[in-house]
């Protein structure tokens, strides 16, 4: 999945504020917490809503996609748009800036942050990153446990000095709907797949050495092709 | 392949030495007239083969470990291992830092990991980590034995004069994935370990028996004399993989009574020095065990009588 969260809306009513039609655009793909219709309709009703307290007077349809990233896909918003000024995409970084190609010069605005390629941790309600899409798979040799995405420091080779009874020194904080801050310290990677392998009797691939990588895999912007 | 020594250091591991080195910290400032000091200090024990130059400790951005490392061995004659973090740097730039260090004469150089920048004190700084310490290891190794860069391109002029070395945390619990990593580090051809605090005889031990079943890689093990209770516990709560034994924190408590100054230090003298002489005298008994690296910056007075203790005269 692909972990959004939702821009404040101060900063969405800032792009909108010289227009007055607007149309909210969801998107069914891959985007995590959901981002469809409903909350396409949720949005809408929340730019209207704002920006009459503005003292200004938005109208914002929704409507919703099935990939927003895929061309083929968005075509399908032809008579939405009519008299529409802006929109106000629901989807990832990829979905915003496909409608923005694809209705050009029709100004497309971003209603959240893509964060990362990631999964939900039912224990915790959390959805954390697993994937940095670093073109170069490693899973295979470690267990699918990803030191790319999950050591803080991208190591190839095993646990830094600052692991610890399994945990990394690395800590974040995160703060809840209430303002809670809780701080977390993150599980070490490279403890997870060593255990994992252990496990499996295949700790020979944890004392292999890795060299080097190839930045040149992950390094941006990239593109293969495709059939 | 046979390992070639450049430095004194690593000249005195290969004749079999048990060799002590020191450790110096430059700060956030551009001036290191005070740790040149302290080198003269290490320098003048006439016991320290060689100290550590460290780079941005605890990542918090001082001076270049490269530039005070040149001043520190130019100014104190002192030998210095210049460390090198990942955290900081892309493999281009560890590159041509490396190759300045040996066109400057230094000759031992101490591959780190480093801590992440958000332990720091400026944690909005971009993490490199483009290599880890091992495959930094592999770098130098190239450099030297290949006159290679890391894409293979030649290194023009003269040969690359430089020792590896490599570190290693042995109070890590649990040490297994530690010594895995630290046999990695010496299969890409670190001539030398140097490894984080431990007070811990027995954990020493252990890491040095189970370091030998993968690699006869020689191991400096680190030693820090604590000067107070408060550093002894500050070691013991906060640095990752340090655990200070509970009858040397009871003791260092009790010396806290004593309120003559000079007294008291008497008594934490007397005991970091027997504290550290039997530790020594055990760990040198194993084969892989090729000296002590000291971290007692600010507390030179101990150096000498533990050296002089360990070394049985």
């Amino acid at each position: 999945m692909i972990i959004v969260e939702q821009k404040p809306l101060e900063e969405i009513l800032g792009y909108l504020k010289p227009y007055k039609k607007v149309l909210v655009v969801g998107c069914d793909g891959c985007t995590q917490p959901p981002r469809s219709l409903r909350e396409a309709k949720s949005m809408a009703m929340q730019v209207e809503m704002g920006s009459k307290l503005e003292k200004k007077d938005i109208t914002a349809k929704a409507t919703t996609l099935v990939k927003q990233c895929c061309k083929d896909s968005v075509a399908g918003l032809g008579e939405m748009l009519e008299g529409v000024e802006a929109i106000v995409s629901m989807a990832c970084g990829a979905g915003v800036q496909t409608l923005a190609e694809a209705f050009h010069p029709l100004p497309v605005f971003p209603a959240q942050n893509t964060m990362f390629i990631g999964s939900a941790e039912h224990n915790q309600g959390d959805l954390v990153e697993k994937c940095q899409a670093c073109g170069d798979c490693l899973l295979g040799y470690t267990g699918g446990i990803c030191p790319v995405a999950l050591c803080a420091k991208g190591l190839m080779n095993g646990p830094c000095g600052g692991c610890y009874q399994g945990k990394c020194e690395v800590t974040k904080e995160v703060t809840d709907d209430q303002g809670n801050v809780t701080t977390i310290q993150n599980d070490c990677a490279w403890f997870m797949i060593y255990e994992r392998l252990r496990d499996q009797g295949r700790l020979d691939l944890f004392k292999t050495y890795r060299p080097m990588r190839d930045a040149r895999v992950s390094s941006s912007p990239r593109s293969i092709k495709w059939a | 392949m046979e390992t070639k020594a450049f430095s004194n250091l690593m000249k005195a591991i290969m004749d079999g030495k048990f060799v002590y080195t020191g450790e110096l910290e430059p700060h956030k400032t551009a001036d290191i007239t005070d740790v040149v000091e302290w080198a003269t200090t290490l320098k003048n024990t006439g016991k320290i083969v060689a100290a550590n130059v460290t780079d941005n400790p605890q990542s918090m951005a001082s001076i270049s470990s490269l530039a005070a490392s040149y001043v520190i061995q130019r100014d104190s004659g002192l030998e210095v291992v210049y460390q090198l973090r990942c955290s900081d740097r892309s493999r281009m730039a560890l590159f041509s830092d490396l190759l300045g260090a040996s066109m400057l004469g230094l000759r031992n150089v101490l591959s780190l990991t480093g801590d992440h920048p958000a332990t720091g004190d400026a944690p909005q700084s971009k993490p490199v980590f483009d290599l880890d310490s091992a495959q930094l290891v592999e770098l130098v190794h190239n450099m030297v034995y290949e006159k290679k860069d890391y894409a293979g391109n030649e290194i023009h002029g003269p040969d690359i004069q430089l020792n590896v070395g490599g570190v290693a945390n042995p109070g890590l619990d649990p040490v297994e994935p530690e010594v895995i990593k630290v046999a990695r580090k010496a299969h890409a051809g670190a001539d030398f370990i140097q490894t984080q605090v431990i007070f811990e005889v027995e954990a020493a031990l252990n890491f040095l028996d189970m370091l030998a079943e993968y690699t006869d890689v020689p191991v400096l093990m680190g030693i820090f004399p604590p000067r107070s209770y408060g550093q002894a516990s500050f070691f013991d709560k906060f640095v990752t993989g340090v655990t200070v034994p509970k009858d040397l924190l009871d003791t260092f408590k009790k010396f806290k009574e004593i309120e003559d100054k000079a007294k008291r230090k008497e008594k934490v003298d007397e005991y970091n020095i027997t504290y550290f002489v039997d530790f020594i005298k055990e760990i040198r008994k194993k084969k892989n065990s090729a000296g002590c690296h000291i971290m007692a910056v600010g507390y030179p007075d101990v150096i000498a009588p533990i050296i002089t203790g360990a070394e049985g005269k």
